[in-house]
């Protein structure tokens, strides 16, 4: 069973597609230089500070905004294993799933993660256990359908799939 | 069962006699759009797939607008890379530079979507068409590359909320300021995932362009959707313009909503959303203590000829103040023909103005008006995040295009009626 675990970087709430990746960077679309502005206008230290395996926990609305799908991708490509919010924004909920960014809804786990805490997170049962204060979060079930696209590695293989068929 | 317009139009797409709010659905799509910030990401998926070509090479519109004309190399590339896939694919809605628009404004204008289509475009403000009477939503590029595939899509049928607007309206008070006043009451999350139904009177009476407007900024209250009933002002709208055959529908009287809220539009003043979120609006009167360097009138949100008319009548005779610039770019080419032949773009630079090809340019801070530190503009655009127009630590107000140039002559946020 997959299981993640880093340290936790906390942003408040209704961190937009322009505070993940700003639009003057959108000239490309190349992961590797998107990673190097990851949160640049939320947190300008982050894209530097920032560890492979490490979790993003933010409050309601993750993701708000523009539907660049550079936002997943800038996150992705920073080294983070997943992100945990209260809510998403439903563009970014979709292109997540789409490019195979985990994320998981709880606004519990967004309450009572602090920054710094170790947190990790149990992929197939939502399971987020707060390493540093001992407590246990659940994380809002996956519609089966999406949990297809997650096995399939995303959308498009998912529909490549459909399409040899 | 009784259905909204947005679940009627849902459950024709995917051949069912009904759906209900939280369903997952397999659609139809009418028309897929991609813009040069988008598509470029969208066309290396679609290339993994293992389709020979597009699913209709007359309903994949990709439309450079961003970065257009190109403002560096890297954007050129990305903008050569849609002209590409348009010559290779034959598509018959491929726009260059001389002939495009602002994707939202251009769309609707040359009648490639219309009352009943259900389109979805990677570019969040695809839910502008609702002001048709359509059902439109924003999608990311792996999304438009399924759907460029296929011709299909997956959607989770949305909670309809009902929005009525009732009374009369003050005067130089537009659709800007009810989506904005609504964004302000119900939050950046207020719909989140949900479609918003806009209704009444109000509506009812409202030019196309001010429900464009509406439904366009739909998002910025994290909705899937905005939509309009389709009328007569549609149907004059249409008519002439429309491409394919198109469907009015409309929803039942009974029908289920998630909310329903109600505005006396009479209480409703001229809006201004302070930095850093859409919803974080107060009226103009107890706005008027910013000063301003910058102006902008433009955009998907506020770029058509109505928007335009209305700044040009309050700058006819009037000069920009001395500390700010004013940039004003015209939603289309056609837009900025009509704009000439009716004299406004005179008068734009003799008030000291700037007026330029169409782009989405300064709205996403991508060129033709970026912000340094401090400086602050007042925009008739649609997102005043951090960092939007340009440095982290300058500031984007967001207004009708009545008040953009009321403050454009004063020098700082002005109502209307203070250069009338």
């Amino acid at each position: 069973m997959k299981k993640l675990e880093g340290k936790a970087w906390k942003f408040g709430a209704d961190i937009d597609t322009d505070a993940i990746i700003p639009a003057r960077y959108l000239n490309t679309s190349d992961p590797a230089e998107l990673a190097k502005h990851c949160m640049e206008d939320a947190d300008p230290a982050f894209p530097a500070k920032v560890q492979p395996g490490d979790i993003i926990v933010a409050d309601k609305n993750f993701g708000c905004g523009s539907s660049r799908e550079h936002a997943p991708i800038a996150i992705k490509a920073a080294g983070v294993s997943c992100v945990v919010a209260a809510t998403f924004a439903r563009i970014f909920y979709r292109n997540a799933f789409n490019i195979g960014l985990l994320i998981f809804e709880s606004p519990e786990a967004a309450a009572g993660i602090a920054e710094g805490d170790r947190v990790a997170v149990d992929v197939e049962s939502g399971v987020i256990t707060n390493l540093t204060k001992g407590e246990e979060y659940r994380a809002t079930a996956v519609p089966p359908f999406m949990q297809q696209i997650i096995a399939a590695g995303g959308l498009i293989n998912y529909v490549a799939e459909r399409v040899k068929k | 069962m009784p259905m909204t317009i947005t679940e009627k139009i849902l459950a024709d797409h995917a051949g069912k006699d009904m759906v209900k709010p939280g369903e997952l659905i397999n659609v139809r799509v009418d028309l897929a759009l991609g813009n040069d910030i988008t598509a470029p990401v969208a066309i290396r998926e679609f290339e993994r797939i293992g389709v020979a070509t597009v699913w209709d090479r007359d309903r994949v519109a990709l439309v450079p607008d961003h970065f257009v004309p190109n403002k560096d190399i890297k954007s050129a590339e990305q903008a050569k890379m849609l002209k590409e896939f348009a010559r290779k694919h034959q598509l018959t809605n491929y726009f260059e530079v001389g002939r495009m628009g602002i994707e939202h404004c251009l769309l609707p204008e040359q009648g490639l979507v219309g009352p009943g289509d259900l389109v979805i475009g990677a570019d969040s403000h695809t839910c502008t068409y609702g002001g048709l009477g359509a059902f439109s939503t924003g999608v990311g590029s792996t999304d438009l590359a399924a759907a460029m595939a296929l011709g299909e899509t997956w959607l989770k049928v949305p909670e309809s909320i009902k929005f009525i607007y009732k009374g009369d309206l003050k005067p130089w008070v537009s659709g800007k300021d009810l989506i904005l006043h609504t964004i302000g009451d119900i939050g950046v999350d207020g719909a989140l995932y949900q479609a918003m139904e806009f209704t009444g009177p109000v509506i009812e009476a409202l030019d196309m362009d001010g429900r464009l407007t509406m439904c366009n900024m739909a998002v910025e209250a994290g909705a899937k959707n905005g939509i309009i009933a389709p009328d007569e002002i549609t149907r004059r709208y249409v008519e002439g313009r429309a491409k394919r055959e198109y469907v009015f529908y409309n929803s039942d009287s009974d029908a289920a909503y998630a909310a329903v809220y109600e505005y006396d539009v009479s209480q409703i003043e001229p809006q201004i959303a302070f930095p850093h979120l859409p919803s974080n609006t107060r009226p103009v009167s107890q706005s008027t203590g910013v000063s301003l360097d910058q102006v902008v009138i433009g955009s998907c949100t506020n770029g058509r000829m109505e928007d335009l008319r209305v700044a040009a009548g309050l700058l006819k005779g009037r000069k920009v103040s001395d500390q700010v610039r004013l940039i004003v770019i015209p939603g289309t080419q056609e837009i900025y023909l009509q704009a000439m032949r009716e004299g406004l773009i005179e008068i734009f630079i003799n008030a000291g103005g700037a007026f330029s090809t169409p782009t989405c340019g300064p709205c996403l801070g991508g060129h033709m008006g970026i912000l340094a530190p401090g400086e602050k503009c007042l925009a008739t655009t649609n997102r005043n995040f951090v960092g939007r127009m340009g440095h982290p630590e300058s500031e984007v107000y967001l207004a009708s295009p009545a008040v953009a140039a009321a403050s454009a002559v004063l020098g700082r946020i002005a109502h209307p009626e203070e250069v009338a």
